[in-house]
């Protein structure tokens, strides 16, 4: 049957179904198949907390979302074009996400009474009408699976678990995409056993072929490729990229690298993928506790590594005590936080942009510390790397602040090769006879890292106050206000590298959007689109958000509003009027979900129709 | 080979000199109140070191918060007063970083068994090659004398006016039921014994924890001085030696049998007591360490000094490089533009 072919710049694809149904690995092989066909991809997997909730329910739903296209996806995309729902409940929870004339791939299997009851539909959306302004097509997948694999021996409940390799297999003819990688893929995964590689094979074959023969689907589309920039690519998490970017930093530094960490969500993966780099020389301490995981950075660092520590935002907290020695030591560390949604134990699967402030001032006494925030997935791969030569450079710690949203999001990354990445340096002490711990380069500030195990340059500090330059303890007044001061300067100094940064669109004039973080893409999107309209606007968006950007005041000073959406109540609103004595315009999200664009666009609209 | 390690290499030169307690004092004034405990295991320690073999850049001396705490600024070698509770983290991390370090970790009573509770338990489960030294006053000191987690019950503090309730901790049975690996009683007192403990725990592959009595004079003065003052001890102090039976008293004239699984006084002068029930101590034997560690705060036994246990098993610090040695040897040193491509690239032309 010949179907017609529609073309698709810009489609939004979302696998949803019970958390043990394989959404997560669903989403994850499709996105892979995308961006390895040449079409640019972002993705965001949607799950609860718990690991294996009640089957069925609506908080049991698990759900990856794909955004793909033929130009840069920014974000997750807003709504969704295409649902695959693998039961009632998570088509239910879903439906608020669709837009209108969405196609809704459903397991009928996953409708019956039960199911329904659990999902609190007291009718059958499949057959009560409710699903009227959509293009619904019911599947009995498990059925026609059963079929499929009556010469296997196989369990009724391994019948069932093809399910997503079926509704893979459909996506792929939907969006004609081939079929190999997958299969490759699935022989490294279960090549040895035999029966699970074969069922999940001709599962998704099966899903390919029942799109080509089915009546139901009339079409199917094509994805141009994207204009991308030659080399090779990779889908990477944003927690994988921080990883990366930390074992980066210690070859370029040709320093071991040391982990101390704590597993907490939604930063746990990157103490998963350090772990794994043995042969990269990582050192790891699975510690007790968050405030031993940074303790120990700090003595590795004392000790000549580069010292990292990974958490989120209750860990952070924990770790606070830590980066007042860490300050006051003016050791290198990294301390990435991959926030969540707080307070407490809050939502901790779900993004939030809460902990800038705790970041910036959330220490006891006068404690600065640089603070970097990755705007994408690939970004924190950029922002560890640089978090890690910062902090070397000026001995200091360095917080890089990412989410939840960026860490378990992909997008395909261009591959550096280490060569193409900057220099790291940092200034080991050299002349035993004139080493004092505390004596400063002149230009940086920075202390001589000295380091047991090197001959003459024995010396006793700690958390005490010391003499400048001797480190000799000390409570002399003036002395500890000089010091206060000199740590300050240190961490404003390092606005010699920060990057000025650069305006979008106009150079002067009515509103400039001001963002920071995963935001980056919602608001890109919406600049992109409102320009495009021939809307007058002007985009900055900050990485480094102590010390900022030198230019940023001069930027400021030529807009009349600002507009600073963000995923808080006003943190970087806060800092920006404190600093600049600006009146600014917050756009606040608190709801565990990132921007998305049109919400942004929505309140940009507003501001351009009011008189001003 | 990274580039510290260079660094040591071009600084490394062969040391002809002796090096003496000397080298090991810094200018600093130690500033311990006059008759504190801790003036004679600094002392000890400043003789050991030079003793040892081990390079002096080698050392590192770390610890947490307290009147003890403050020994790092007092040893002439790589010294790092950290924060409260934290010494062992911070030590365990510079450890694993440079596992040829002989890293000694200086605690109290309060940083070690209360703040640092935590941190203790899992550095001796993890059997870190470090050594601890626990100064137990049993009395929070810096703090001006609040009741620690080693106070006796009934001890009359300032945050206990009318006598502690709580139970303490005996650290050599928490060291012991945290899988230490060497555990050991001393006090300052015994300057001789000190010097002998310390030797056996430095001379330890692994966690080595050892508790010193250490007198306050200022707020719990005297607290030990029925183990510790020459006067009282012989009755109420046993000093437990490897493969030798249980004996105390000043004429030697006291034992230590099992009797319904529990240790037991015996007069060796009762022509009914046989010798040879005696419990024979064995420093390899985790029951026996056991059973003599829990003969602390017992009133009808005598408080056991010495070592208790010293048995041998890979460190954290040890094991975990050889993990990253042997992946190394097995698959070689990982290509990090390899790494960074991953193995699911693809290439755009």
């Amino acid at each position: 049957m010949e179907k017609k072919v529609i073309i698709a710049h810009d489609v939004t694809v979302r696998f949803a179904g019970d958390s043990g149904d394989g959404m997560q690995i669903t989403g994850t092989l499709f996105s892979k198949n995308s961006g390895s066909i040449g079409t640019d991809v972002n993705t965001f997997p949607d799950y609860p907390s718990e690991i294996r909730p009640p089957i069925g329910t609506l908080y049991g739903v698990s759900a990856y979302q794909v955004h793909f296209g033929s130009k840069k996806m920014n974000t997750m995309g807003d709504k969704i074009d295409v649902l695959f729902a693998m039961n009632a409940a998570s088509l239910k929870v879903n439906i608020p996400n669709l837009k209108d004339g969405a196609i809704i791939i459903v397991n009928a299997d996953g409708f019956g009474t039960k199911n329904l009851n659990l999902a609190k539909y007291e009718q059958n959306p499949l057959t009560d009408g409710s699903l009227k302004g959509y293009e619904v097509h019911a599947i009995n997948i498990p059925e026609l699976m059963k079929e499929e694999l009556s010469n296997l021996s196989l369990q009724v409940n391994q019948i069932d678990r093809t399910k997503n390799f079926f509704a893979l297999g459909l996506a792929f003819w939907l969006f004609n995409q081939p079929l190999e990688h997958t299969i490759d893929w699935l022989k490294g995964k279960f090549g040895k056993k035999v029966e699970i590689f074969e069922s999940n094979v001709r599962a998704l074959k099966r899903g390919y072929r029942f799109g080509e023969e089915s009546e139901g689907f009339s079409y199917r589309f094509e994805i141009p490729t994207a204009q991308m920039q030659k080399g090779f690519y990779r889908n990477i998490t944003g927690n994988e990229a921080s990883a990366l970017g930390l074992v980066a930093a210690s070859k370029k530094a040709q320093l071991p690298l040391y982990l101390g960490s704590y597993p907490i969500t939604p930063a746990t993966e990157i103490l998963h993928h350090l772990s794994g780099y043995k042969q990269y020389g990582v050192k790891i301490l699975q510690a007790e506790d968050e405030i031993a995981g940074i303790a120990s950075a700090i003595g590795a660092a004392y000790a000549g590594n580069l010292a990292v520590t990974t958490t989120s935002g209750p860990g952070l907290s924990l770790k606070v005590e830590s980066l007042g020695l860490a300050v006051i030591m003016e050791l290198p560390l990294v301390i990435v936080d991959v926030q969540r949604a707080g307070p407490s134990t809050g939502m901790p699967t779900k993004p939030e942009q809460g902990d800038l402030l705790m970041a910036m001032f959330g220490r006891h006494g006068e404690a600065p510390i640089p603070i970097i925030a990755a705007q994408s997935a690939v970004d924190c791969f950029y922002a560890s790397y640089e978090a890690s030569k910062i902090a070397l450079k000026y001995m200091t710690p360095v917080i890089v602040l990412s989410d939840g949203y960026l860490a378990q999001g992909t997008e395909p990354w261009k591959v550096p090769t280490l060569d193409e990445l900057p220099e790291i340096h940092f200034n080991l002490a050299k002349d035993a006879n004139t080493y004092q711990p505390y004596k400063r380069d002149p230009e940086t500030l920075s202390r001589e890292w000295s380091i047991p195990g090197m001959i003459g340059f024995e010396h006793q500090i700690g958390g005490l106050e010391k003499e400048n330059v001797t480190g000799i303890v000390t409570q002399d007044p003036k002395n500890h206000q000089l010091m206060v001061e000199l740590r300050a300067k240190k961490v404003e100094g390092i606005v010699k590298d920060v990057p000025d940064v650069m305006i979008e669109g106009e150079q002067e004039g009515d509103i400039l959007i001001l963002g920071w973080g995963s935001s980056y893409g919602a608001i890109k999107n919406t600049f992109d689109k409102l320009t495009n309209m021939g809307h007058k606007l002007s985009f900055v968006h900050l990485r480094w958000l102590n010390p900022l950007p030198a230019n940023l005041g001069e930027i400021l000073s030529k807009f009349k509003r600002i507009f600073i959406p963000e995923m808080n109540l006003g943190q970087l609103k806060w800092i920006i009027q404190a600093k600049f004595l600006r009146e600014t315009i917050g756009y606040y999200k608190v709801q565990g979900k990132p921007f998305t664009a049109i919400e942004i666009e929505d309140e940009l609209l507003k501001l351009l129709n009011e008189k001003v | 080979m990274t580039k510290i390690q260079e660094n040591f290499e071009a600084t490394k030169k062969i040391n002809t000199t002796e090096l003496t307690a000397k080298d090991f004092k810094t200018p600093l004034d130690v500033r311990w109140c006059a008759g504190c405990g801790d003036y004679s295991v600094l002392a000890q320690l400043q003789k050991l070191f030079p003793t040892l073999g081990i390079p002096k850049e080698n050392f590192a001396v770390v610890s947490g918060i307290g009147c003890s705490s403050r020994f790092p600024y007092y040893v002439d070698v790589y010294g790092f007063h950290t924060m409260h509770g934290r010494a062992l983290p911070v030590a365990s991390g510079m450890k694993i970083a440079n596992p040829d370090l002989s890293v000694w970790v200086i605690t109290g009573d309060g940083d070690g068994m209360a703040i640092g509770g935590n941190h203790f338990i899992h550095a001796i489960r993890r059997n870190m090659d470090i050594k601890i030294l626990l100064l137990n006053n049993e009395i929070y000191s810096m703090t001006k004398g609040q009741y620690s987690p080693t106070s006796p019950q009934g001890l009359k503090t300032k945050s206990s006016p009318f006598g502690v309730v709580d139970y303490p901790f005996n650290p050599v049975a928490l060291s012991l039921g945290s899988g230490s690996t060497f555990v050991a009683r001393t006090s300052y007192s015994n300057p001789k014994h000190l010097s002998y403990v310390l030797k056996r725990a430095a001379e330890h592959k692994g966690i080595a924890f050892v508790e010193i009595y250490s007198n306050c004079v200022i707020f719990t003065d005297g607290i030990f001085d029925q183990w510790t003052d020459k006067n009282y001890m012989d009755e109420n102090a046993i000093f437990i030696e490897d493969n030798q039976p249980l004996i105390f008293g000043k004429n030697k004239d006291k034992g230590i049998i099992i009797e319904n699984f529990a240790p037991k006084v015996v007069d060796l002068n009762d022509p009914n007591v046989n010798r040879e029930d005696l419990i024979v101590h064995n420093e390899k034997n985790q029951a026996i360490a056991q059973m003599i560690g829990s003969m602390s705060y017992d009133d009808d036994l005598p408080r056991p000094f010495g070592i208790f246990l010293n048995i041998e098993k890979p460190s954290y610090d040890f094991l975990i490089n050889k993990q990253i040695g042997d992946i190394v040897e097995k698959y070689g040193t990982g290509n990090i533009d390899e790494l960074l491509k991953g193995s699911e690239s693809w290439e755009i032309k």
